[in-house]
């Protein structure tokens, strides 16, 4: 079985899930429809309830 | 390794207007081209971008940088990116200092920008003089035993276990009653997609004990936890017999405790019962009298448990929904506080009670309702006035609470617990599933309390996360560590190994006499240890006696 994996939405989640199979040794390919990763996230200044920085 | 003179190069952030809003990072960039070894300096808007990054790529090739300072942000989130950066153009990682203007001057003493600005510069002074004393560090990798311990066999533990074995990873399941299946044996329907509870746990039961790669201890009890990740040795007891088992790996899936409200709004388990027990009159199908209160938010909330416990008012709409279907000619009225119906499904079924004319209405905490023989006396806040409602039988939501077993289980696996004893995350955005001890990870209500969809989706999330490890089969540990630097100051003494807190050092006999032993993976590099030892034998990585002092002197030389 291949074990290449794709990924659609490079958001928080898309970003995240992309990572850990990643760290797991697995090849992941992420597409995101936009020209940069991020998602709604890279839009916001912080996040609640504690306040991180989104970046 | 032969010293070479040092060439710090320091980039200071603006962070949009983080920084840049109180601090005038222009003129910390020029201060910063005074101090002693610095060759480059450079600010930037945001230096975590990728412009960002390349610029400090570009300092160390062009300016032959040896020693890279950031003055922005805080390193919990950003010093392993830029380690990285650093990495990627050749220097080694451990070769950067962070310097936290942000949290430590910009946000803290926004108003005071004269005194935020002399921090934010000896702040610098003090990263660059410990930057030029700075040794390069190699990561350590560390063997990690294939094999999972899941504590707790509830719907989080059950699915957790279940999706590590059809990974093909060995688990011990670990349950300290006699069966497994936790909380969800008690419960009658589920909220909000109103099914069996016994049909939802029974098949996970029977999933995991017809898994052959899952076997289970249950009346089991834990005694003893030894090592870090890669490498627990656990000695655990089980029907009279003890047993030591290594593991890669471990999963806390404890659950939570049903509070008893003694006590509270004339409790006595028979009239005046809680959510919980009410579950056992509608398995059996039997609901005394037609007037029904349900109070919510009963020993929550309040001064002494600040939390909600979150699923209480679904569980209220749900068995109000129950109880109306059961007998339609029932009068069902929730006191509550805030209604709290999250997602499609619970707004739904909120939606669906009202339609079936159950009665909301909202209590001041200031004026809670009162029980009574027969009735429920409640301030209406839209009236004006206080209202009698008859009563039948009243229902209590109480919360879940942290498992009694909670500060055991935390202390023999060395993790945190929040103020209200339950296990507490690594970080709430960036690491919600992981403890802050590496390759322990918590799911289900241990946490805090969730309903059976949210368990199960945190129990496929920790064994996701616990995979990673078990599928690499080693681990790379931050260098940052505690190192026995002087061995003959040694004595053996073994005060910092009974201040470890991570049981990462230990005594042992060597041919020089007693001696400590750092079992570097287990260490956190927190220092505990280097602050004690009064012979000055141990130090950490990129944190010893030397780099200290050299900071504390550029502080006092201002």
């Amino acid at each position: 079985m291949n074990k290449d994996i794709l990924i659609i939405g490079g958001g928080i989640a898309g970003m995240q899930a992309s990572l850990d199979l990643g760290d797991m040794g697995l090849q992941v390919h992420l597409v995101e429809k936009l020209t940069c990763i991020g998602g709604k996230m890279a839009q916001l200044d912080k996040t609640f309830p504690t306040n991180d920085c989104a970046i | 390794m032969e010293k070479e003179e040092p060439r710090i190069g320091v980039f200071v952030c603006k962070c949009g207007n983080n920084i840049a809003g109180l601090l005038d990072v222009e003129a910390l960039e020029e201060y910063s081209r005074t101090l002693p070894d610095v060759v480059f300096t450079q600010w930037n808007l945001y230096i975590c971008s990728d412009a960002g990054l390349e610029e400090i790529k570009k300092g160390i090739k062009e300016q032959n940088l040896n020693r890279v300072v950031v003055a922005s942000c805080t390193p919990r989130t950003h010093e392993p990116l830029f380690r990285s950066v650093c990495a990627e153009a050749g220097l080694n990682g451990y070769l950067f200092e962070m310097v936290n203007i942000r949290d430590q001057c910009s946000w803290v003493h926004a108003g005071y920008k004269e005194d935020a600005m002399v921090k934010a510069r000896d702040l610098i002074r003090m990263g660059v003089a410990k930057a030029a004393l700075l040794e390069p560090q190699e990561i350590i990798t560390s063997n990690v035993a294939v094999r999972a311990l899941v504590v707790g066999g509830g719907i989080a533990g059950l699915t957790a276990a279940i999706s590590l074995a059809d990974r093909g990873f060995p688990v011990i399941l670990l349950e300290k009653e006699k069966e497994l299946g936790g909380m969800l044996r008690s419960l009658y329907r589920l909220a909000p997609m109103d099914m069996d509870a016994s049909e939802v746990i029974d098949k996970k039961i029977k999933e995991v004990q017809d898994n052959p790669n899952i076997d289970i201890y249950t009346g089991a009890t834990i005694d003893k936890v030894k090592g870090f990740i890669g490498k627990f040795d656990v000695t655990f007891s089980a029907n009279g017999t003890s047993k030591d088992v290594r593991l890669g790996v471990v999963i806390i899936a404890t659950g939570a405790g049903n509070l008893v409200p003694e006590g509270m709004y004339q409790y006595d388990g028979h009239k005046v019962i809680t959510q919980w027990e009410l579950e056992e009159k509608l398995k059996a199908g039997k609901i005394d009298g037609n007037n029904v209160v349900m109070i919510q938010c009963v020993g929550a909330r309040s001064a002494e448990r600040k939390y909600c416990s979150r699923i209480c008012c679904a569980i209220a709409i749900k068995n109000a929904i129950l109880i109306k279907e059961l007998n339609s000619e029932a009068k069902v009225c929730i006191l509550y506080r805030d209604i709290m119906a999250y997602g499609v499904q619970n707004e739904d079924q909120l939606r669906k009670a009202k339609e079936l004319g159950i009665r909301f209405v909202k209590y001041d905490p200031e004026r809670p309702p009162v029980v009574n023989e027969d009735k429920v006396t409640v301030f209406h806040h839209l009236m004006g006035k206080e209202i009698d409602l008859p009563q039948d039988m009243v229902v209590l939501s109480t919360p879940l609470v942290a498992s009694e077993e909670a500060e055991k289980v935390a202390s023999l696996f060395r993790v945190s617990l929040d103020e209200n004893k339950f296990f507490l995350e690594a970080h709430v955005k960036l690491r919600p599933i992981d403890c802050a001890t590496d390759g322990i990870f918590i799911c289900g209500s241990a946490h805090y309390p969730k309903d059976v969809r949210e368990s199960i989706l945190q129990a496929l999330g920790a064994a996701s996360r616990a995979s990673i490890p078990l599928s690499q089969g080693e681990v790379k540990i931050e260098p940052i560590v505690t190192s026995l630097v002087n061995k003959d100051a040694c004595r053996g003494c073994g005060l910092c190994v009974a201040l470890c807190p991570y049981n990462a050092l230990e005594i042992r006999d060597t041919d020089e006499g007693r001696k400590v032993n750092v079992i570097t993976v287990a260490c956190k590099g927190c220092g505990v240890c280097a602050a004690t030892c009064y012979r000055h034998a141990l130090s950490i990585n990129s944190f010893t006696d030397d780099q200290m002092e050299a900071q504390i002197h550029s502080f006092l030389a201002a």
